[in-house]
């Protein structure tokens, strides 16, 4: 009894060590773009309109704490003074940079071609720049290591393939791509711990980032009524609705708030 | 189940000193080994707390190398499996010098630790090549104290003080000592699986705060039935006392970590105090089992199942030939 007991519990942590042999499973098929089964409208370019604004933030942010980079004397080299976060950068009027603005609802009926040029993630001072990256489904997604020392990385998306890169200094960039439309998809380094970055991936081309003065512009939008949605990694998502007619140009702002402000 | 595991003897309980001696050696060995995988819990304990468990994404060379280089998280993944190749030599020599000179159990033993390092070998380059933290960094995390345990219980196994023990105690309390003991090691071990998946994201904090009221209220209960019963042996109110004191550390340092895991969900990198208390709490989980473990044991070596001899009569005849009530372990 107990030789038998003994044997099955042998079995057990074999199959454990079996399955620790299992090869890299890989989920390839998550790479290729959904296939389209109905056909689908080509933009008119005669007839587009646009929407543009600024987001803004109500609020006074609460002030990030440098970065210790003391893990990697490289990165602290490269910079002779302390660094902060990318996480809220906002400028004394209130604009918001690293915003996401992109429609949400109002583009199924649409198909989009990938465009040929590649979107670069670079690392560079131990800090990704940018910080937020967006593309679009099947688009060439190349990340570049400027650094003299040694990254990974490690998107972690939820609906597309989970890959994870080391790249040391002078190594040819990485070509990847999305399959998937997927929103915020995590970026790390685990070699440096406070480089995080995001990946936004859509299936139309209706996306902006905002640079430092908070303005953004969605051009060359169908007429149509949509649901326009702005992220922030901090301050989450906000979204409104606009109809747009032929060759209309709508104004549309965000304002996102702090805590303090919104009474939190 | 549990009883004469031991060593083969050349007469009765004596040992013959040269005998003894390579015993001696062998015990030392396997507390050096057991030793060895608390640095080994740590290191891996700090790879998780600094996030750098994905810093090395190759296995089982480290960005194609065999050193690579050692900066920022690639340090403590590196050290991990530095301590882990570590390990698994000392627990080889283990497993081959308990089959030289151990019983048939202890043998046993040995080899399950081997098998056992190899599978968490395995499971570690999972975790590195197939990502999944959720299920993978939390079932390497579970086979680390399965494993640990194992070798704490070589550890016991050979030591002069169990081949001299015999069952000579007579537990006349409700519930057995034996079997509650033994149930507040399963639970335990439970509360450190339940502890690994929220810290590796597999579950929320509920399931650990639940498991922490039971195992507090089975180590408390388990303390006292060996403080009522059997206060007087040395070789049961020791682990005893360990283990309650484990406990005590175990919850300040759980409540300091649930704080530092609430502050570094605002900060952009690990803080130093977040990494001390979240690898101090890890530690401590270990110890806890492992303290638990050994009051196991011994309570089953000690005590006899269901002998109808009255505590008193067996205290005298331990006094007269085998166990001493205030004996110390070799």
């Amino acid at each position: 009894m107990k030789t038998k007991f003994f044997n099955l519990a042998l079995a057990a942590v074999l199959a454990i060590a079996i399955a620790g042999c299992g090869g890299k499973q890989n989920n390839e098929t998550n790479e290729k773009p959904v296939a389209e089964t109905n056909a689908k409208k080509v933009v008119d370019t005669s007839t587009v309109g646009s929407v543009s604004g600024t987001v803004t933030l109500d609020g006074k942010p609460v002030p990030a704490k440098p970065i210790n980079m003391s893990a990697e004397p490289y990165c602290q080299k490269e910079h002779p003074s302390p660094v902060v976060p990318p996480e809220v950068v906002v400028d004394d009027k209130g604009d918001l940079a690293n915003v996401v603005v992109y429609v949400k609802e109002g583009l199924s009926d649409y198909s989009f071609d990938t465009p040929k040029d590649p979107v670069v993630l670079n690392q560079k001072g131990c800090m990704y720049d940018p910080h937020i990256v967006a593309l679009m489904t099947g688009q060439t997604f190349e990340v570049k290591n400027d650094d003299q020392t040694t990254h990974n990385i490690h998107p972690m998306p939820k609906d597309n393939r989970d890959w994870n890169k080391s790249q040391p200094p002078g190594a040819t960039p990485i070509d990847e791509t999305f399959g998937r439309a997927e929103n915020a998809i995590p970026v790390k380094c685990n070699v440096h711990p406070w480089m995080k970055s995001y990946i936004f991936v859509f299936k139309n081309p209706y996306y902006a980032i905002t640079p430092k003065d908070g303005k953004f512009e969605l051009k060359d939008l169908p007429p149509g009524t949509y649901t326009i949605e702005a992220w922030h990694e901090k301050y989450g998502t906000s979204d409104q609705t606009v109809t747009i007619g032929a060759k209309e140009s709508k104004p549309l702002n965000f304002t996102f708030k702090t805590a303090a402000a919104s009474g939190d | 189940m549990l009883r004469n595991i031991g060593f083969h003897h050349s007469e009765g309980n004596a040992l013959i000193m040269p005998e003894a001696e390579k015993l001696q050696r062998l015990h030392r060995f396997a507390v050096a080994t057991a030793s060895v995988t608390v640095l080994l819990l740590m290191a891996g304990a700090l790879v998780t707390s600094n996030d750098a468990a994905d810093s090395v994404p190759d296995w089982p060379l480290a960005y194609g190398r065999v050193i690579p280089p050692l900066v920022g998280g690639i340090r403590y993944e590196f050290a991990h499996r530095v301590f882990a190749a570590t390990v698994t030599i000392l627990t080889v020599i283990l497993a081959v010098w308990l089959a030289r000179r151990g019983a048939k159990t202890a043998r046993k033993l040995g080899w399950t630790a081997l098998l056992l390092v190899t599978a968490q070998a395995l499971l570690g380059a999972l975790r590195v090549l197939e990502g999944h933290p959720a299920v993978t960094a939390t079932m390497h995390a579970t086979l680390a104290q399965i494993f640990f345990v194992t070798v704490v219980s070589l550890a016991l196994l050979t030591s002069a003080w169990w081949q001299n023990a015999s069952e000579s105690l007579d537990d006349r309390g409700s519930p057995r000592l034996r079997p509650l003991a033994a149930i507040t090691a399963a639970a335990i071990f439970v509360q450190l699986i339940l502890g690994a998946g929220f810290r590796h994201g597999a579950f929320g904090i509920l399931p650990h705060l639940i498991g922490f009221v039971v195992v507090t209220v089975l180590i408390i209960w388990t303390c006292r039935s060996v403080r009522k019963r059997f206060g007087q042996v040395r070789d049961l109110r020791r682990p005893g006392i360990l283990l309650q004191a484990f406990l005590g550390t175990q919850v300040l340092l759980g409540i300091a970590a649930y704080w530092a895991v609430v502050q570094a969900m605002h900060s952009v990198q690990p803080s130093l105090s977040y990494v001390i208390v979240t690898v101090a709490h890890v530690l401590v989980g270990a110890l806890t089992l492992a303290s638990s473990v050994v009051l196991t044991l011994s309570c089953y070596r000690l005590i006899r199942p269901n002998a109808p001899v009255a505590l008193r009569s067996a205290m005298e005849s331990t006094r007269a030939g085998g166990t001493r009530p205030e004996s110390s372990r070799a």
